[in-house]
């Protein structure tokens, strides 16, 4: 059925959406290369499943109580491991390096401190999983719902960024950060929003991926893979851009899923990356600067 | 003339007693020797490629799953020395259509490739095994002994410092340099950027092939999830930072040390073993971004600039 495919596949692809707009925040804002992004998503796709199995919490309240966790977190690691980073690059210029070095070591932490807690078994739980009638083709409601939040959240951080003042400080460090203390921005403040504020979009993808997925504590490298496809394909920090992307990519896997083999759905993404490294390094909406 | 050659008595003394030290010890210690020399090999064919051009990869388990599970696969149908140069073959080709899809690009495009490669090969191979030939698991039963695979991860370790040794020293290595520096400048010179990452990259990836492929016969038994295991190129990376990536000897001195507390790390505390991985090297990463070797030379130079500044003023004139 090519509607349920399509239904299906945006239905996902609002999640890679909202998780890659995440990372465009921390890469296009923080310039930080967070590898540690998708052991984030999983993080808070197992504290959503603790908070519904232990203490009966559903995961829209769940999402309520993790959000600000997770903004504290990433406002944390941001102050306590890449500021240091940030202050040493000022002379050697290589934060990206060492960025992607210092979160490749906080992958390992994160994924220990879990495989210590949940054990390595796959994960999941069921919430509201019926059956809705979409356009003629049957979507689990949790997916439904996941991808209305998805909308939500991005719509809102969206008009954030683009109608607000705030927004605007945030999208001049990405243009032009050696320009912005010209007009009294205080980038570092801004880069430490920016990547906390990444994390919760983090947070946020993971309560979703855990209301509709099977999920295990190695996942979260695919989760990485699959949202810096995205920011790539969507072009480096381009929100706009990576809400197409995301759903862009939804619809592939899915399709691929469908009709060819649900084993190759990263060999597809991987495909989609190479072709878009070939033929526009620069993102599908970006504009070259070579 | 005399010094070189004298470097060179020295270091074939000093392979001789390390392929003769494997009589000395048991089951258990040459299994060690083994495990090292792997990761010695590992990590300088890794700072082959990434020390001096900064690129940083992530994909050391992809090549390694790639030679050992060739290996698995052809391992009754040829005789060895051949599956060996099939592996290493298989490994050039994957670096060379990863590299020249990747190296033309700003280094981050090549970081999250390589981050997600060994992931990629690992579904693939699984996907292949399970809808094609049906099993997943595969076993290895090769006559060959762990002093062998010893002797020959030691042949293969002593080949790629020298190499890194040669490079060093060639113009390759200038252009790399340059490279590593500024690569704006690099082009202004004349030097092929590409060209040059393309075939150091492509080498070092071989050479971590035929590691993957040397020690396949410890397994005996080879499934995806083993082979392509994300903590070998975590291992490695770690090796050769925490030795210098920059030095020729940098990464032997990290491989060492660091195996052996890897070791003793999972043998004592095999729940934390990741927590205390990654912390280590988050503090690696912090503490001595440029490794051991530049932090001990770095301090020499401070002890030696404090000396002279104490000397007298009357010794410096008379010189």
């Amino acid at each position: 059925m090519p509607t349920t495919a399509i239904v299906s596949g945006l239905v996902l692809g609002g999640t890679y959406a909202l998780i890659a707009m995440g990372l465009t925040l921390q890469y296009g804002i923080s310039r930080i290369m967070n590898l540690a992004y998708g052991e984030t998503i999983i993080f808070f796709a197992f504290a959503a499943f603790l908070l519904y199995s232990a203490f009966g919490i559903n995961p829209i309240a769940g999402l309520v109580l993790l959000l600000p966790l997770a903004f504290a977190f990433g406002y944390l690691v941001y102050g306590v491991m890449m500021q240091p980073l940030v202050r040493r690059s000022a002379r050697s210029g290589n934060l990206e390096v060492d960025s992607i070095l210092a979160t490749f070591g906080l992958l390992f932490v994160i994924q220990g401190v879990m495989l210590v807690f949940f054990g390595s078994n796959y994960t999941s739980y069921n919430y509201l999983n019926v059956g809705v009638n979409v356009l003629g083709a049957t979507i689990a409601a949790n997916r439904l719902l996941a991808f209305g939040l998805a909308v939500l959240i991005g719509g809102v951080l969206y008009l954030a960024l683009t109608r607000t003042r705030w927004g605007t400080t945030i999208r001049a460090v990405a243009v032009a950060p050696q320009s912005a203390p010209l007009v009294g921005i205080d980038v570092n403040r801004t880069a430490r929003f920016a990547f906390a504020l990444g994390t919760m979009l983090a947070a946020s993808g993971g309560v979703m991926i855990s209301m509709y997925q099977t999920f295990t504590v190695s996942m979260g490298v695919i989760f990485t893979m699959k949202a810096l496809v995205v920011v790539i394909m969507g072009g480096l920090g381009n929100l706009l851009g990576a809400l197409v992307a995301g759903l862009l990519l939804g619809l592939v896997e899915t399709f691929v899923a469908t009709y060819i083999d649900p084993g190759l759905t990263l060999a597809a993404t991987y495909l989609i990356f190479l072709s878009v490294l070939l033929w526009r390094p620069a993102g599908l909406f970006g504009k070259a600067t070579r | 003339m005399v010094r070189a050659l004298l470097a060179v008595i020295f270091f074939a003394g000093a392979l001789a007693a390390l392929a003769w030290l494997p009589t000395q010890f048991g089951a258990y210690g040459v299994g060690l020797l083994l495990g090292m020399t792997g990761y010695v090999t590992l990590a300088s064919a890794w700072a082959l490629f990434s020390g001096p051009t900064r690129y940083v990869s992530l994909a050391t388990v992809a090549f390694f799953g790639i030679g050992a599970y060739t290996v698995a696969v052809l391992s009754e149908t040829l005789p060895y020395p051949l599956i060996l140069l099939v592996a290493a073959a298989v490994g050039l080709c994957v670096a060379l259509v990863v590299g020249l899809a990747t190296l033309r690009l700003a280094g981050v495009y090549f970081v999250i490739f390589t981050f997600g490669l060994a992931e990629l090969i690992r579904q693939l191979v699984t996907w292949y095994e399970v809808n094609i030939t049906g099993t997943l698991g595969r076993y290895i039963f090769l006559p060959i002994s762990g002093e062998q695979i010893y002797w020959q991860l030691l042949a293969l370790a002593a080949v790629t410092i020298g190499l890194g040794w040669w490079i060093g020293r060639s113009r390759i290595g200038l252009a790399l340099k340059v490279i590593g520096d500024d690569e704006v400048v690099a082009a202004h010179v004349g030097i092929n950027i590409a060209r040059v990452k393309l075939a150091l990259f492509a080498v070092s990836a071989t050479i971590i092939t035929l590691v993957g492929a040397i020690q396949a016969p410890r397994w005996t038994y080879v499934e995806p999830s083993i082979v392509f295991n994300p903590t070998i190129s975590f291992l490695t990376l770690i090796m050769a930072l925490l030795g210098g990536a920059n030095r020729l000897w940098g990464p032997l001195l990290g491989a060492v040390p660091l195996f052996l507390l890897f070791e003793w790390l999972s043998a004592n505390f095999p729940n934390h073993y990741s927590i205390i991985l990654g912390l280590l090297f988050i503090a690696i990463v912090f503490v001595m971004p440029q490794g051991v070797l530049a932090m001990v030379e770095r301090g020499w130079s401070r002890v030696g600039q404090r000396g002279r500044k104490a000397e007298p003023a009357g010794t410096e004139a008379a010189q």
